[in-house]
């Protein structure tokens, strides 16, 4: 398991793997939002958390197509179905892999970007948490619908159809935390919610997926 | 005698073949009186004044709505634990239909929310719930349509159907925990049986109601035949192909 660890992060990091390209997305996002709703400081304070947890779940759903369709070309998606390692194992391993190189530096990223939003002084370690319990759930989520659709041709369209109707109760939940810490409200509830959240995608998804992506590789 | 003998593909056509004509006039019946009679042999709300007439399309609608992903769960459990494709195809079949009568529920709660709420549309607990709905209808026959292989499709969609409910299902609350609402309580409380909908209006309600749920039986089974006639079709062509 710490093999295919090392192996994703490694594929993921080097030339070509697309690390980075999330972060860029993210930006980009949030760069475009002040054009398209214009630069007053209060408006782009009250729409921050939201907008900051719009902008990671897309830059998250981006790189998922990858995820799969690479191990699927070069054939070790295959080595990894025969392998002795479960294929749940396998499966939530790569999600992990998923989480490190997406949705870490879009955590990390995000306050500064909040900076840029104009977003209220308490909201930034809101964020911060909410994102960072949020974000696996995305991947693993995400290590779903890349399973679902691994083996249909220019199915990457398909896979933000299949996936963001998923995504829906995380986004509620983790841009809740945000705007709830921004407000200077309490915000443990919909934290509470967040975290059972993810804690369940992340026991219960992997099967899902390896499970789908057995059917679809039969 | 069992139920699971209509699995068979043969037995299923001869059975949907005879209980055809029935259902359908039926459907027709129930779905004609409940609807004629709602609009014209009603009177008008006091508050509502004759909007409330839609009623008999709009709760029809999205109780049926709801009803057509039950039953495409069922279908789909059916389909992966005993494999029967006559199960998968009523899945795939009711699909659409459910589809268009969560179309049927958005517009004319549009239409009604309009005059009485004052908004075509409100950021309201059961609405979203019911545009979230109608994206996992529209994602699950994408995904009938993307895949090739039919036993194959069947299986992803099962999968993504087991796990779109659960999903659909805490959408549903989540987005309660979001956003107050503005649309009115259920109607018809089973549990505790004090409906807030006078007898005027209840009874045609009613036909509505049941004609709907009939009419999407009837459709349901026209729509699978037509899909085992397909799946005839493709193999007998495949056969003739590998023959030639």
């Amino acid at each position: 398991m710490r093999a295919l660890l090392l192996r994703d992060l490694r594929l993921a990091l080097r030339a070509g793997g697309g690390f980075g390209l999330g972060l860029a997305f993210f930006l980009i996002v949030v760069m475009l939002v002040p054009f398209s709703v214009g630069p007053e400081a209060q408006l782009l304070q009250a729409i921050a958390p939201g907008v900051l947890w719009l902008g990671a779940l897309l830059a998250c759903l981006l790189s998922l197509d990858r995820l799969l369709a690479l191990d699927l070309e070069d054939g070790s998606l295959e080595l990894l179905l025969t392998a002795p390692l479960p294929l749940e194992g396998a499966l939530a391993v790569k999600a992990l892999a998923h989480w490190l190189t997406t949705g870490l530096p879009l955590v990390l990223a995000a306050p500064f970007l909040g900076v840029m939003l104009q977003l209220a002084a308490p909201g930034h370690l809101w964020l911060l948490i909410s994102l960072a319990l949020g974000t696996p759930a995305l991947s693993v989520i995400g290590t779903f619908g890349a399973a679902l659709t691994v083996g249909i041709k220019r199915g990457g369209l398909l896979l933000s159809l299949l996936v963001l109707p998923l995504y829906i109760p995380t986004l509620i939940f983790g841009a809740e935390v945000a705007r709830r810490g921004a407000a200077g409200l309490d915000a443990s509830t919909p934290l509470l919610m967040l975290a059972g959240l993810t804690l369940a995608v992340v026991a219960l998804m992997p099967f899902a997926a390896a499970a789908v992506l057995r059917m679809g590789l039969r | 005698m069992s139920l699971w003998q209509y699995a068979n593909p043969v037995k299923f056509l001869a059975l949907s073949a005879r209980v055809q004509p029935a259902l359908w006039a039926l459907a027709a019946v129930f779905t004609g009186v409940g609807l004629l009679w709602g609009f014209f042999g009603t009177p008008d709300d006091a508050r509502q004044g004759s909007t409330v007439k839609i009623i008999y399309l709009h709760v029809p609608a999205a109780l049926m709505a709801i009803n057509a992903w039950f039953m495409m769960l069922v279908a789909s459990l059916i389909w992966l634990i005993r494999r029967h494709h006559v199960s998968a195809l009523a899945a795939k079949a009711a699909a659409p239909v459910g589809l268009v009568m969560t179309l049927i529920a958005l517009v004319t709660g549009a239409i009604w929310g309009q005059p009485m709420w004052g908004t075509w549309w409100a950021w309201d607990p059961r609405l979203t719930s019911f545009l979230i709905l109608f994206l996992f209808y529209l994602g699950y026959i994408a995904l009938w349509q993307a895949v090739e292989d039919p036993d194959t499709a069947a299986d992803l969609t099962s999968v993504l159907c087991l796990v779109g409910s659960v999903f659909a299902v805490l959408s549903r609350y989540a987005v309660q925990f979001w956003n107050q609402g503005l649309h009115q309580g259920t109607s018809i409380p089973v549990a505790t049986g004090n409906r807030s909908v006078a007898d005027v209006f209840f009874y045609p309600l009613v036909m509505a109601m049941l004609g709907f749920g009939l009419l999407f039986l009837a459709l349901v089974v026209y729509r699978t035949g037509t899909e085992i006639r397909l799946r005839r079709t493709s193999a007998l062509r495949a056969r003739m192909n590998r023959g030639a």
